[in-house]
């Protein structure tokens, strides 16, 4: 598989391009930061062996003028393009975004606004193609309106919609979708919050989400316990979710 | 309404103290701290952050950055497991060229406390191996040291259990291996001075060595166990295929209650163990998991202790102190009643290392588990008075329990090491629950 991640130097979106690399897909790497990017393809190349080439080019989910070029580069140095994954997103807690505007604009633009023109971008290139996939990280913040994510959870339940949105006009043209929702996973995001006792590594969920690219799942929980957690969340009236803390 | 509870910490022996840790991706901005930690596999407190502080974990810092497969040369991040090493180099022909015996420790880690393994006698420690470590040291400065460049701060940091500042990166040579598979031969002895002496043979042919003892024998039987000699296996001799994946039987994490463990439980355990061994030697081609790290194999083995924890004491008693060193050594541990441990390593050293706190020295080392106890301090002291007379002394990752003047005894090296450590770190920023206790460092 030829892949563009834009957003695997840390946290899901390394351990994930780890499985990759060792069973042989080729990837490009995006993000920010010119010097993360260098290390993060010089262990995937390490762990690839020998002749794994990994390049890696600069995208900034803040700056949407970078996204064409980079998928454009991306693109070139693979020779082809089979898969774009996101995992790249900002995040804060409900209490800093209420009391920051300009964070909370940012939070909401890049996790809804910025991700959807990328995809946008993914998308063209992907269906010139003749298809493939786009494998895309919500959360199950967005499945629910609830107290402690309320800004946070509404991006990403606008970033959900649109890709169901995206997935039931273009499978058929050959474009699969799929909506990633971690449920808690310790990275670096949420190395401050206060872990619930099913909270997960992100070399746990990687294989999860993995098998959900490979076969294009729709909506991928990971770790898969998160569906029943949420289908619990989502059925509760809301007088109960008013009294409740999650 | 109920106290919330302090955060603490603890090491490989679940000895609790007050202290918190965070995960770091970029460890070069990590946020100020007076200690890195990686696995926590250190037995004692060396890994934990002064009472109450906050400590480094490294674990998140994991990446490689060059794996040179014509020469073996690798350079990671310091929080990189040894297990995911292994899994990554194994394969492909090479080798971490020093293990302990475990797999749960990141390079960081194995470098701070100059980690040693069953090959010892022909490999050294870890730190003959290193080419190259990037130290974040006090100013703030991340300097690049090795045998060759700033000497001082590299033999300081190498077995200094990371008080002379954060290890970001580590660069090392790995070990070419013939196969991915060990054979072992292994061989049953009746007491100490056979086992002994059987331990010095093998040193002579064999690459890998290392000796298991029933510490609850005594009298004629004192010392009886089993020596396990290895080297790879050529690949004529091992399987086509690579060793399964290390399993892992979880024990739950659940602490097995405080009277499971005593001298009928661990009396049976250990003549299991020495009887199911036939007498006669035995050999075979092994797991190399299996091999090297036979207790990873169960999760959480360390909750077996019971609520309280439990100590490992590792002392090396030199050469000169004689060829009855571990006779007289086991004989004061029969006379206070022995060990309550299903653990009881020997293994012979070879020269000591370029670090210059690190443990061994050319002679015999000997670990032995010991759950906590009332009588724990004193059985630590008392074993500890008869290594100084020996000429000994302890491994720093396993101690919980040694006092300051008996470490002082041991450690005649001490006084360099503090001389570098506050030429680098003139405030001692970089202290952990450890030096607090052993080395006199304000807390």
């Amino acid at each position: 598989m030829k892949a563009a991640i834009l957003g695997a130097t840390k946290g899901m979106g390394r351990s994930l391009a780890r499985l990759m690399v060792e069973r042989g897909d080729q990837l490009v790497l995006l993000g920010r930061e010119p010097v993360e990017l260098q290390r993060s393809a010089a262990d995937l190349q390490a762990r690839g062996g020998a002749g794994s080439r990994v390049h890696h080019f600069r995208c900034d989910l803040a700056e949407p003028e970078t996204f064409a070029p980079a998928l454009d580069d991306a693109e070139a140095a693979l020779k082809g393009l089979d898969a774009v994954i996101i995992t790249a997103g900002l995040f804060a807690t409900q209490d800093e975004l209420e009391a920051d505007a300009r964070l909370n604009q940012s939070v909401l633009t890049v996790d809804f606004t910025n991700t959807v023109l990328f995809c946008e971008e993914a998308r063209k290139r992907l269906l010139a193609r003749g298809g493939g996939t786009l494998c895309v990280f919500s959360s199950v913040a967005g499945d629910r309106g609830r107290k402690p994510v309320v800004l946070y959870g509404a991006a990403k339940a606008g970033l959900s919609a649109y890709l169901e949105g995206l997935d039931h006009r273009f499978r058929s043209k050959g474009l699969k979708t799929v909506c990633v929702k971690p449920g808690f996973v310790r990275t670096a995001m949420t190395e401050h919050l206060k872990a619930p006792p099913i909270a997960s590594e992100p070399d746990e969920v990687a294989p999860v989400i993995l098998e959900g690219l490979d076969r294009g799942t729709p909506i991928v929980y990971a770790p898969p316990i998160w569906r029943w957690v949420m289908t619990a969340v989502k059925s509760l009236p809301r007088f109960a979710m008013r009294r409740v803390g999650f | 309404m109920m106290k919330k509870a302090e955060p603490t910490l603890h090491g490989w022996g679940r000895v609790k103290a007050p202290g918190r840790e965070v995960r770091v991706d970029d460890l070069s901005r990590a946020p100020d701290a007076p200690l890195s930690r990686g696995l926590g596999r250190s037995y004692g407190d060396s890994s934990l952050p002064p009472p109450n502080g906050t400590a480094i974990n490294t674990v998140r810092a994991d990446r490689l950055l060059k794996f040179d497969e014509i020469t073996g040369a690798l350079r990671a991040e310091a929080g990189l497991a040894l297990h995911e090493l292994n899994r990554i180099t194994l394969p492909r022909g090479w080798f971490t060229p020093v293990t302990p015996g475990t797999h749960f420790v990141t390079l960081g880690g194995m470098v701070a406390a100059d980690v040693h393994g069953k090959n010892h006698h022909v490999a050294g420690t870890i730190g003959a191996h290193l080419s190259r470590l990037l130290v974040k040291v006090a100013d703030g400065r991340r300097v690049e040291c090795g045998p060759d460049l700033e000497r001082d701060l590299f033999r300081a940091t190498v077995g200094g259990m990371g008080l002379t500042g954060h290890i970001l990166e580590v660069e090392l040579s790995l070990t070419r291996v013939p196969s991915p598979w060990v054979l072992q031969e292994t061989e049953r002895v009746p007491d100490i001075d056979v086992f002994m002496s059987k331990l010095k043979d093998a040193a002579a042919r064999w690459p890998m060595t290392v000796g298991w003892i029933d510490c609850l024998s005594s009298g004629k039987n004192l010392g009886r166990g089993i020596v396990f000699r290895g080297r790879w296996a050529e690949p004529h001799e091992a399987p086509p295929y690579l060793p399964p994946p290390p399993m892992r039987v979880p024990w739950p994490k659940l602490e097995a209650p405080s009277w499971a463990l005593n001298r009928l439980t661990v009396g049976a355990f250990n003549a299991g163990i020495f009887y199911s061994h036939p007498n006669r030697v035995k050999t075979q081609v092994v797991d190399t998991y299996r091999w090297i790290y036979p207790l990873d194999a169960i999760t959480n083995w360390n909750m077996m202790y019971g609520p309280r924890g439990f100590t490992q004491y590792q002392c090396v008693l030199p050469d000169e102190a004689g060829p009855q060193a571990a006779r007289r050594f086991l004989e004061l541990l029969t006379s206070r009643g022995g060990a309550m441990s299903f653990l009881c390593i020997i293994k012979d050293c070879g020269p000591e290392g370029v670090g210059l706190l690190s443990f061994p020295k050319k002679g015999i080392s000997i670990a032995l588990d010991l759950p906590v106890r009332d009588d724990t301090q004193a059985l630590v002291d008392a074993l500890n008075e008869h290594v100084i007379k020996e000429g000994g002394r302890v491994y720093l990752a396993k101690d919980r329990f040694t006092r300051p003047e008996h470490y002082r005894a041991m450690e005649p090296r001490l006084d360099a090491f503090m001389r570098i450590r506050k030429q680098w770190d003139p405030s001692l920023k970089f202290r952990s629950a450890q030096s607090i206790r052993l080395l006199g460092d304000p807390a």
